[in-house]
């Protein structure tokens, strides 16, 4: 690493930023898009846990949910589709002093870009991810995702989806090394906020799939939940988050729930008819992978020359 | 280590290719000289078989001298199964008749006498068969023996010493002829490693310290070593879930401000174009090695081809510039990953070095680079942006702009693979676009203008102008050298830079009667009843020297899978210069 040390005298001095601080640009989501929820929520978290703009980076594939880090006034990586994840994964490993957070939606994460979704659960490098899951691809004009429920009918489904929706919270929950899985609902924004804070704040892979409305192609998807504040589960336990007592008065349907439960939170993930709000599954001794490869020493000119040395003198004939 | 070396793997495509079968050969061979040799060369003058159908292979592909001398394990003469017997006699009978001189030596047998696993230890006999043969100190056999198996118990490296000594004490007991090649003593130390190695050891150097790969023939043995060695110099291998998480890796550490290199064969750089283009767009350093192998497709990984240079210079959608490097000796393996990571961080571009099968396992000596400070990489800049300065500003005579990285105060930009201005804001207005396209292109003008003509090997003007590029380095001027040494006015010019081409070519080629190139990619037959000048698909340097200088390049080619030889070259300029077209080979 040729960075740490120095790393020490920069902290030194605390800032704080103010929210407007953190933000850049006009959103171009349709009004009603969760997007604009989830974008309030990050902004507010960057603020309270006083994140140096410099220092956090924002990585993003393609598709709505991508132009996330257009909108923050940090540094951002617009990458390409399905990608956000091994980009993140290479700012992380050259990088441990930078905060990574990736946006990213079910077409990037859960179809084009499935492989390396299922690898980061593993590699459970320290970056929170964001999976801004609406159900339906946006950007190209309503194309069925992977996500989409079976009967779903949109412009390459016109007779409807043809196969069960893809749970994104039981294939995470399924993979080795998963480390932090939660999941909030844009239009709950406050239980969203602690859910990010609580993500932002577990060391490892953070996935939080976040259930998003789509007004412009999916503007009725959510009714079933919205209308019926009972099919709201909220996940409570003193290890997680415990729901404030306005949060509980309007969505009475909460339970315990432990997340160190893998069992249990794979089971509450399966249900389809709830769509559960909070931490399903924390485990905050999974080893990261940057931890594992990064070697601590700082890395001098001189450490380079006896390393580069020696293995040249593996294959060096002398003259005689 | 004064002797001229080169040695050439034999690797069968198969983990457990079947025992006896001719395309089951595997092996190495050796070219020594007096003098340096820059290549495998043509044809063996003494051959070593452990079974004789594995020699069919051989003599089929032209591998062996007429009358080579064969040194073959004679145990199968009375092999128990009478159809494998019968195959070795008719075989040993055939090559006699042929006019090889074929001696049967019990190897099997006489190894027992010293070991109890006689099949294991045949290699340590025939070396030291071989150490007699060629008049060779057996002392240095001795000592490398014990380096190479230091690490295991004394009485392994005992064992190979006896079976070393047995082949030594049976070759001078019962063979009659030896070799003599003089070797000048070496006045500086030499470093022997293969291509891949050399690689590795190159990223070393070069002061990068992520490598993101996936396992691909043959480009992965120089991801084994570097797995091994790369943590001595702080480094990481990173091996991601598939190509294209490897190059998106590689391209996020970049963007962190630490250059990146990944590693691939041709199918693997296939799937790398689409992140290739997102860094020529974010204008984010990157090294990309690709290991050439046979192709289309799964091709033949484990042998030679030149057949990536168009999809290096031009693949990835949209215009893409980028610059490709081929190194052409072991040696330049080692600095040409220096070179790239250098450009790649000054013209924030990706760079593409294009090494093939041939030079990833052969081996060479070279001098032992001494280590420059001014290899490595400068720390990452954190210093806060200068006020005013935008993450894009193109400068209008050379395109470079400085690269704003994640830590830099007031350098928060979001980079994007869209078309985007000078801010790096996203861009849908046509100037726009058409401005950041022009920037991006421009550097490829600014660093040809830093490159110095290539030399030419061989007088200056003449009848004919060879070009070649990467590994054919030697074998091409190997037989320019012996056509000039009978009389004909031919000499050759080696590419290292492909794209930038560099100055000064067209003014070389125009010196020559005619040029043409020698390539290890398909060129159609011009004898072929079809093929005419309106559709002849020429080898891919011919096309590129004939699309921007406007000179009538012809070329030479072949798709074997083996090292293009001397003698093969040889014969097709020989064949030109008379005025001849075809000649393909022998």
């Amino acid at each position: 690493m040729t960075l740490s040390a120095t790393e020490c005298l920069l902290q030194l001095a605390e800032e704080r930023h103010a929210l407007e601080e953190y933000q850049s640009g006009v959103p171009r989501w349709c009004t009603g898009c969760g997007d604009h929820a989830i974008l309030a929520a990050v902004q507010r978290l960057c603020r309270d846990e006083g994140l140096r703009p410099e220092k956090t980076v924002f990585v993003s594939g393609i598709g709505c949910s991508s132009r996330f880090p257009h909108y923050m006034r940090t540094y951002g990586f617009h990458g390409i589709h399905g990608r956000a994840l091994p980009i993140a994964e290479g700012v992380r490993m050259a990088r441990p002093d930078l905060t990574v957070f990736v946006n990213t939606g079910d077409g990037d994460c859960c179809s084009i870009g499935a492989a390396h979704w299922i690898h980061a659960v593993r590699y459970n490098m320290d970056i929170t991810v964001f999976l801004h899951d609406n159900q339906i691809y946006g950007l190209t004009k309503m194309q069925a995702s992977p996500t989409s429920p079976r009967g779903l009918k949109s412009n390459t489904t016109p007779r409807g989806a043809y196969l069960e929706a893809l749970q994104p919270l039981t294939v995470t929950l399924g993979v080795q090394n998963v480390s932090f899985v939660a999941q909030a609902a844009d239009w709950i924004p406050e239980s969203l906020y602690e859910i990010v804070k609580a993500a932002y704040r577990h060391r490892g892979f953070s996935f939080v799939r976040i259930v998003q409305r789509c007004p412009e192609w999916l503007p009725k998807q959510w009714d079933p939940w919205l209308h019926d504040p009972k099919r709201i589960l909220l996940l409570a336990h003193a290890q997680g988050l415990r729901p404030g007592p306005e949060l509980a008065r309007a969505y009475p349907n909460q339970i315990e729930h432990d997340p160190s439960n893998l069992d249990r939170a794979r089971e509450i993930a399966s249900d389809a008819d709830l769509i559960p709000v909070g931490i399903l599954y924390c485990n905050p001794d999974v080893p990261c992978y940057e931890d594992l490869q990064l070697g601590t020493r700082l890395r001098t000119v001189d450490y380079v020359r006896a390393g580069l040395e020696a293995e040249l003198d593996k294959f060096t004939v002398w003259p005689q | 280590m004064g002797n001229g070396v080169w040695t050439v793997e034999i690797i069968p495509a198969e983990i457990r290719p079947p025992a006896r079968s001719v395309a089951g050969a595997s092996g190495n061979r050796i070219r020594i000289g007096a003098r340096r040799v820059d290549n495998g060369g043509d044809e063996a003058d003494l051959v070593v078989g452990f079974n004789e159908q594995v020699l069919l292979g051989r003599l089929r592909s032209n591998e062996l001298k007429p009358g080579c001398t064969i040194l073959l394990e004679g145990l199968w003469r009375r092999h128990p199964d009478p159809k494998i017997a019968e195959a070795y006699r008719e075989t040993v009978v055939r090559l006699a008749a042929a006019g090889y001189r074929v001696i049967e030596i019990p190897m099997e047998r006489e190894c027992r006498a010293v070991a109890a696993e006689a099949r294991r230890g045949k290699n340590m006999f025939v070396l030291g068969m071989l150490c007699n043969l060629y008049s060779l100190e057996l002392a240095l056999a001795r000592d490398q023996i014990a380096f190479i198996f230091g690490k295991k118990d004394a009485a392994v490296v005992a064992q190979n010493v006896r079976l070393l000594e047995a082949g030594h004490a049976w070759a001078e007991a019962h063979l009659d002829f030896k070799y003599r090649i003089p070797a000048v003593r070496a006045t500086a130390p030499q470093v022997v490693v293969n291509g891949n190695t050399a690689l590795a050891l190159g990223i070393l150097a070069s002061g990068m310290e992520i490598c993101a790969m996936y396992p691909i023939t043959p480009a992965t043995s120089a991801s084994h070593y570097l797995s091994d060695v790369f943590a001595k110099v702080g480094g990481v291998v990173h091996q991601a879930e598939d190509e294209i998480a490897a190059c998106a890796f590689a391209i996020g550490a970049s963007y962190a401000g630490k250059c990146a290199v990944t590693i691939t064969s041709g199918p693997g750089y296939s799937l790398k174009q689409e992140a290739i283009g997102l860094a020529v767009m974010g204008e984010i350093p990157l090294v990309v090695v690709n290991v050439q192998r046979g192709g289309p497709s799964t091709g033949q990984p484990t042998k030679v081809e030149q057949g990536d240079l168009l999809t290096a210079v031009f693949g990835s959608h949209g215009d893409a510039p980028k610059v490709v490097m081929a190194p052409c000796t072991i040696e330049d393996c080692f600095y040409s990953v220096i070179t790239a990571r250098k450009i790649a961080e000054t013209f924030n571009m990706v760079v593409v070095v294009l090494s093939d099968a041939s030079l990833a396992t052969s081996q060479q000596p070279f001098p032992r680079p001494q280590f420059s400070e001014a290899w490595l990489a400068p720390p990452v800049d954190q210093s806060a942006v200068p006020e005013g300065m935008k993450p894009y500003d193109w400068d209008l005579a050379s395109g470079l702009a400085r690269r704003f990285v994640p830590g830099q105060p007031r350098g928060m930009h979001t980079l994007t693979g869209l078309a985007h201005d000078r801010e790096g804001r996203v861009a849908y207005d046509p100037d726009l676009n058409e401005e950041g396209i022009h920037y991006r292109s421009l550097k490829l003008a600014a660093l040809q203008r830093t490159l110095k003509p290539p030399p030419v090997f061989g007088d200056p003007e003449g009848d004919l102008l060879v070009v070649g590029w990467g590994s054919t380095k030697g074998a091409i001027e190997e037989a320019v050298g012996a056509l000039r040494a009978e009389g004909h006015r031919v000499s050759s010019m080696h590419l290292r830079f492909l794209q930038p081409l560099p100055g000064g070519i067209k003014e070389i080629m125009q010196r020559f009667g005619r040029v043409m190139t020698v390539e290890g990619n398909w060129s159609d037959r011009a004898e072929d009843a079809l093929v005419d000048e309106s559709n002849r698909r020429y080898a891919a340097l011919a096309l590129l020297l004939r699309a921007r200088y406007l000179v009538d390049v012809d070329c030479w080619s072949e798709v074997r899978g083996q090292p293009i030889k001397p003698g093969a070259v040889r014969r097709a300029l020989a064949a030109r210069l008379a005025g001849r077209a075809g000649e393909r080979r022998k």
